[in-house]
């Protein structure tokens, strides 16, 4: 197994249902991430991350692995780029739930590895996911402490 | 009162904790962003962070390769770094890789800014790369 080239986490107070929902519905993600995952789910679908609002797909591949509410791998590409090696990156996301006084707190680890030469989606995504993760975290946590 | 309110938690919390791991746990998601501060006061941890940034996924032994820090004072910094939430780390099999999580610090940062300032900021960095583009 080779090394990932990123590793983020973060632990949101929330239950790993919700942040398997938070995560791949797109009435949340629209919400912070900008864009719609579409897909079925299953091992060996394919999978679409299209621009909230319009049919623009910006990122394609398939669901390599899945276990709901535990644990995703995808494999992550332009559309346009989509199986050819060196250009077909892969990301895994883990989460852990703890029970705590207050309520579930999860951890969710995310992965991205096998990028090759691609060089210019390696900086893109490394911008990225901190935005991400901490707009999730924002999401699923606004309103707890209201 | 809120201090009183945590510690009181805490205490609860620590009676209820079996091992080492729960209470690293228990720093990273309740005391927020006093870690985060903490960690970076330190010129040899944010030197690891540094080493993170040129070499991200490294193992403690290759970390200590570069630094002149003891493998003990390079092991204990790097915890405090791990319970800051300032390093993730990734098992591969037996090894133990660590890697730069700048996700704490982009938390900080939208904390002062997200509300009023976001939008415009935003704005700003649409704004200039539409002018880079332009350039190319």
């Amino acid at each position: 197994m080779s090394r990932p080239d990123f590793a983020y986490a973060i632990y949101i107070r929330a239950s790993r249902e919700e942040v398997w929902q938070g995560l791949l519905e797109p009435e949340f993600t629209r919400q912070y991430w900008f864009h719609d995952h579409v897909s079925d789910w299953r091992q060996g679908a394919r999978w679409e991350m299209r621009q909230s609002g319009s049919e623009a797909v910006s990122i394609a591949g398939e669901v390599l692995e899945i276990e709901p509410h535990e644990r995703l791998v995808l494999s992550w590409a332009k559309p346009e780029h989509l199986g050819e090696p060196g250009r077909t990156s892969r990301l895994t996301i883990t989460l852990n739930e703890q029970d705590w006084p207050g309520g579930p707190w999860t951890g969710v680890i995310l992965e991205h590895t096998d990028f090759g030469d691609d060089h210019e989606m390696r900086d893109s995504v490394s911008g990225g996911w901190p935005m991400i993760l901490s707009g999730l975290k924002t999401l699923l946590e606004s309103g707890l402490d209201a | 009162m809120d201090g009183g309110r945590l510690v009181g938690e805490g205490g609860e919390v620590e009676r209820r904790l079996t091992c080492k791991h729960k209470l690293a746990y228990y720093e990273r998601v309740v005391e927020g962003s006093d870690p985060v501060f903490k960690a970076l006061a330190d010129g040899g941890r944010r030197r690891l962070l540094d080493a993170l940034r040129e070499q991200n996924g490294q193992t403690l032994s290759e970390m200590c390769q570069h630094l002149d820090m003891s493998r003990q004072a390079v092991s204990q910094h790097l915890a405090v770094l791990e319970r800051a939430n300032l390093v993730a780390v990734v098992w591969r099999g037996r090894e133990k890789l660590h890697y730069l999580n700048p996700v704490p610090l982009f938390e900080i940062t939208e904390r002062w800014i997200r509300s009023f300032e976001r939008s415009r900021l935003r704005a700003l960095t649409d704004l200039k790369h539409r002018l880079e583009e332009n350039h190319e």
